[in-house]
């Protein structure tokens, strides 16, 4: 096997929101340009550590931290980092698509504003974002219609071209497909497929045949803990616990 | 209870409300027949030109004279300072209320807000006479403050509660998953606030705005008090003017009966309504124009 090196990891992460302890000393390593599935039954604490790395959670007041979050070497909840540089480094796509009600231009020219690209690149960086995103063919006549007028899985694939135009590090996908129809999501998977030479993919999956489909690794959730991971194939075909084999056999869920 | 006597209820309650709803219809329609059929009494003896151009409003001299442009600007020089102060001050008010405020700070300020509403206008009105009247006097060196900007000011605050409450349920109505894409893409606090958040929430805002508005064009009380009521063409913010609705106020108790000062009263009033009408009918149209990308 060769050396792969480690993209985003956790040390110790601990959460609570309130009094609930949501996350319970994870310690978990995420490959570069692999995609690696959570999977889990619902309530588990997929989205919470999803949404750990790049710092969802600093909007609600009643989340508490404990432990490290590390992208490659850097403190992600370093006092002294930007947290919107961590989150341009590390974009997210959310389970429910969520295009700004805007044009489907401006959806994507939207970050890259606020990002300070300079005004003359970002024609070339939208129509690129939507061609990555297999979205282009489909839209190029219509850039200033209203994003929400668009399909289910056309918005979704916009969300994911507003997150590559910033060509982040790392995406964060939320059960990107649980809203979708099987064809968008299947035009989903193949763009998972093509962004994984680019970027390292964390996805959330209640799918296990998605997991299978789109992963190299899977990690196992269970109420706050991490039960199992391992290389994909090897977690379905192989599991090493009950409660994993449990799981992905569809005894609960 | 059987079906029979649960059926004669229904057709009872069906009954009741249809002939509220009819009476409200009714009532309205009355109100503006009444103001139609006294405008074109008042059109038979002076011609709607003159009335339209004049820039005289002089109904008891000698030579009575019923132009409305001095009115029609008071009340526009008023609206418009109104909203110069409301507008910039109510939507920053809901912003904060909503986006910065902690929850302890919120539930203090949202219903000290919606209190000044309930302050009466006369008391509104006692305000500009003492305090903000001599205020401006004295920061522009004037006999007395009774001007536009004193009503301005004061409409201003009475428009307040309006604005800032309705658009801060527009500001709070704005789903969670915009912010979180905003932020999802680099942007801090700031910027989710000024190019998602409150552009998502415009309709809401402009429906505040022409409530903010209809209230300060329709306001008699505190511009009567407030503002000077001198007929002589208004020459600005820092000038007496006299308003639509308090040239009504003023002159309707004096006036008798049918003459054409009584119905050119009517005549104004339904300038007035056609206004109103016009600053609803904008505020219709640019919430539509916002509600194109909004999921249906
Ligand atoms: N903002 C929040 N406040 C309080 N509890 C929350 C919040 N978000 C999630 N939770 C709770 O944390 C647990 C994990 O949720 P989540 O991470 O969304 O699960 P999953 O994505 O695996 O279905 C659930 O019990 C959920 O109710
Ligand atoms: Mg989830």
């Amino acid at each position: 096997m060769t050396e792969e090196k480690i993209k985003l990891s956790t040390q110790n992460l601990n959460l609570w929101f309130g009094n609930k302890h949501v996350l319970k000393n994870i310690n978990a390593a995420f490959a570069e340009n692999k995609v690696t599935a959570l999977i889990g039954p619902s309530g588990c604490g997929k989205s919470t550590l999803l949404r750990s790395f790049n710092r969802m959670h600093d909007l609600t007041p009643d989340a508490r931290i404990e432990g490290k979050l590390f992208l490659e070497s850097l403190d992600l909840y370093d006092k002294n980092i930007s947290v919107t540089q961590v989150r341009k480094r590390i974009g997210m796509v959310f389970q429910k698509a969520n295009p700004f009600p805007k044009s489907i231009y401006d959806n994507i020219n939207y970050g890259l504003k606020i990002n300070d690209i300079p005004q003359g690149d970002r024609k070339g960086i939208v129509e690129n974002a939507l061609k990555e995103s297999y979205l282009w063919e489909e839209v190029k006549d219509e850039l200033n219609k209203p994003a929400t007028r668009l399909s289910g899985g056309q918005q979704q694939r916009l969300c994911i071209a507003r997150t590559v135009a910033l060509r982040p590090e790392i995406i964060l996908m939320d059960e990107p497909c649980s809203a979708l129809d099987p064809i968008s999501t299947l035009k989903i998977e193949d763009l998972i497929h093509s962004l994984k030479d680019k970027y390292t993919i964390v996805i959330v999956t209640h799918n296990m045949q998605q997991a299978q489909r789109v992963s190299d690794k899977t990690i196992f959730m269970y109420l706050g803990d991490i039960i199992e991971e391992a290389d994909t194939a090897e977690l379905f075909n192989n599991p090493q616990k009950e409660l994993t084999q449990n799981y992905i056999s569809g005894h609960f869920g | 209870m059987n079906t029979r006597v649960r059926e004669r209820y229904d057709a009872v309650f069906k009954l009741l409300f249809k002939t509220t709803g009819m009476l409200v219809i009714a009532v309205l329609g009355g109100i503006f027949l009444m103001l139609v059929w006294n405008t074109v009494a008042f059109f038979i003896k002076v011609s709607p030109v003159d009335f339209i151009t004049g820039t005289q409003w002089n109904p008891s001299g000698s030579q009575a004279s019923y132009g409305i442009l001095p009115l029609v600007v008071s009340t526009t020089l008023v609206t418009i300072g109104a909203m110069l102060i409301a507008i910039p001050l109510g939507i920053g008010t809901a912003a904060f209320i909503s986006e910065y405020a902690g929850k302890r700070l919120k539930n203090f300020l949202k219903p000290a807000v919606e209190m000044l509403a309930a302050i009466p206008s006369v008391a509104i009105g006692f305000l500009g006479i003492v305090v903000v009247g001599p205020g401006i006097a004295a920061l522009t060196g004037q006999p007395n403050g009774l001007n536009a900007l004193n009503g301005a000011v004061l409409l201003a605050v009475m428009a307040l509660p309006t604005i800032v409450t309705i658009a801060e349920d527009a500001i709070n109505a704005v789903p969670a998953s915009y912010r979180e894409a905003s932020y999802g893409v680099g942007a801090n606090r700031w910027q989710t606030l000024v190019f998602v958040t409150i552009p998502a929430a415009a309709p809401g805002i402009i429906a505040a705005i022409m409530l903010g508005v209809g209230r300060a064009i329709g306001e008699t009380m505190t511009v009567l008090m407030a503002t000077g009521n001198v007929s002589a063409f208004p020459k600005g913010f820092f000038h007496s003017v006299r308003t639509i609705t308090a040239t009504i106020a003023i002159e309707m108790g004096e006036v008798p009966y049918q003459t054409t000062h009584y119905f050119a009263l009517f005549a104004i009033a339904a300038v007035l309504f056609l206004m109103t009408l016009a600053a609803n009918l904008a505020g219709e149209y640019f919430v539509n124009r916002f509600r194109k990308y909004h999921a249906a």
